[in-house]
């Protein structure tokens, strides 16, 4: 799932200084699992930004909603009414939902209210950790299911690099290194020898570094009649 | 022949080689670069230009090759992977070739958050081993997207980098053999600190015989005080500094000269070590010292090839 972070108060009452009437709007996907933006974090943080305003002598009108999802058009079609009666958005989704909010309500600001931060895993209350870059074209089956590309600071191919020390990396002892991960999965997996293999320099073309990517399914296309 | 360059030349001829190590400096003072041409001129074969070592802005290692041409001195060109993307890599290999320089050593650099710009992007477009391998394929005549060079291909004598006390150790070995299969002809290694752990790659080395395809050359930093061994010991990624290293340096009325008697010992013992080719002397900001441990370890004069 895509993981963010809140942004914190103070930048976000810096974006809403100049409105009386901001609509706080929480998303149902990612960020309510990850307790960035659901519900619950925007009835928190519209609590504290009429409390934060109204301290500072110019009190701020809070209305909020959460949709099911902001990366979705129809999602945003059913709250159109709301927003119209407001000044600008303040969003709690990902950098998805902030961009869709702002396509689907053109005459209005939506600002963003957390980080987007990556594209990973819970593993404990309160921790998260990155394990995909979306790089488009998936490695996964010659790596043992570990992803050097996200996981690696480097993102190497051939790794280990000369940094990897008790397995962790040379960037951070909290940090565990890809390779090494990967090493020892293949060695219980008894396919280790394929790492004796070279993997050639990566087409990263289907990776941003492309150009902003687009999918198009023509099967699905047909399929609805357009 | 792949390059005719001097240190190409000595380790072919099965000559205990020898190669050096010039940082350049944070300026563009290049005096600084010539002044330790000047000084390490014919202790060595050639001389490692570090690539903005430890992620550091420095001099350029390709302009700083061109100095030490200019002094009469063999340059060996650094390039990390973390700076420069693949066209920007083959380019500067084309321009550094078109200046003379012959020996170029590949590698994937330190990460940019131990330097002075950790806000930094990095690259990483190709790792080291696929670095080898595109140096391999332009020498063969082609670039690395396959296309033909119309042209004369560039000359290039391939190193690379070995970290026999990095983890996990079995899969160094393993890496040695990738690099070398991916078109390496020489591999300095990672300072000689644990000669015990050296010791016991290496056998593994020469069970694979990885030593016939390869030429190796044991890294050797000489210790300037108990403070840096330890440092290193503890800070250093991938590093390991042996304790009777530490209690040798911990007892020594002199530091700095116990210090220069562990590295001649090493290089005494690593010159009877079956597999070793030569010694890489890295004595960075300790440029002076390195005449006087090879006077001493009997690596002078070197000889003609």
């Amino acid at each position: 799932m895509i993981i963010a972070e809140r942004k914190p108060i103070d930048e976000i009452l810096g974006f809403l200084v100049k409105y009386r009437k901001v609509l706080v709007l929480g998303c149902g996907g990612c960020v309510t699992v990850c307790l960035a933006g659901g519900e619950k974090e925007a009835g928190i943080l519209g609590s504290q930004l009429a409390m934060a305003s109204r301290k500072e002598g110019r009190p701020l009108e809070v209305v909020q909603k959460t949709v099911e999802r902001q990366c979705d058009f129809e999602y945003l079609a059913g709250i159109r009414h709301l927003v119209k009666e407001v000044d600008a958005v303040l969003s709690l989704a990902c950098g998805i939902g902030i961009q869709t909010c702002n396509e689907a309500f053109r005459d209005k600001m939506t600002w963003p209210g957390v980080n987007t931060r990556f594209l990973g895993v819970n593993l404990n209350v309160g921790e998260w950790a990155e394990r995909c870059q979306a790089c488009g074209q998936c490695v996964l089956d010659r790596t043992g299911g570990i992803c050097p590309v996200a996981r690696c600071s480097k993102s190497i191919f051939n790794g280990p690099c000369g940094g990897s020390q008790g397995g962790k990396c040379e960037v951070s002892p909290d940090t565990d290194c890809a390779w090494a991960l990967i090493y020892d999965r293949l060695t219980q997996l008894g396919e280790v020898d394929s790492l004796r293999d070279i993997m050639g320099i990566k087409d990263w073309s289907h990776s941003r570094d492309g150009g902003p990517r687009k999918l198009v399914r023509e099967d699905l296309e047909l399929e609805s009649g357009k | 022949m792949k390059a005719g360059s001097k240190l190409e030349k000595m380790l072919e001829s099965g000559n205990f080689t020898v190669t050096g190590e010039i940082g350049p400096p944070k300026s563009c003072n290049g005096e600084v670069v010539r002044h330790h041409a000047r000084m390490l001129k014919g202790w060595c074969e050639s001389f490692n230009l570090t690539d903005n070592q430890t992620a550091i802005v420095r001099l350029s290692s390709i302009a700083a090759g061109k100095i030490l041409l200019e002094e009469d001195c063999e340059p060996n060109i650094q390039i990390v992977c973390r700076d420069r993307n693949r066209i920007a890599i083959q380019s500067d290999v084309l321009g550094a070739c078109a200046m003379g320089m012959k020996n170029i050593l590949c590698l994937s650099g330190d990460h940019q958050k131990f330097g002075n710009h950790p806000t930094a992007k990095n690259v990483y477009d190709v790792d080291s081993i696929q670095l080898i391998k595109i140096l391999d394929t332009m020498r063969k005549g082609s670039f690395a997207n396959e296309e033909k060079m119309k042209d004369e291909p560039p000359k290039i004598y391939i190193g690379c980098a070995a970290n026999p006390f990095a983890d996990p150790f079995e899969f160094r070995v393993t890496r040695l053999e990738k690099k070398a299969g991916a078109g390496a002809d020489f591999c300095q290694t990672q300072c000689v600190l644990d000669m015990e752990r050296f010791e016991r790659w290496m056998e593994l080395v020469r069970a694979r015989g990885l030593h016939k395809r390869i030429k190796i050359l044991a890294g050797i930093t000489p210790m300037k005080s108990v403070k840096a061994a330890k440092y290193m010991r503890d800070y250093v990624a991938g590093m390991m500094v042996s304790d009777d290293i530490i209690q040798r340096l911990g007892k020594a009325e002199d530091v700095k000269a116990e210090g220069i008697n562990i590295a001649i010992e090493q290089i005494q013992h690593l010159k009877k070590m079956e597999g070793i080719a030569g010694v890489h002397i890295m004595a960075i900001a300790w440029e002076e010292i390195v005449p006087e441990i090879c006077q001493r370890a009997g690596l002078a004069p070197r000889p003609e090839v």
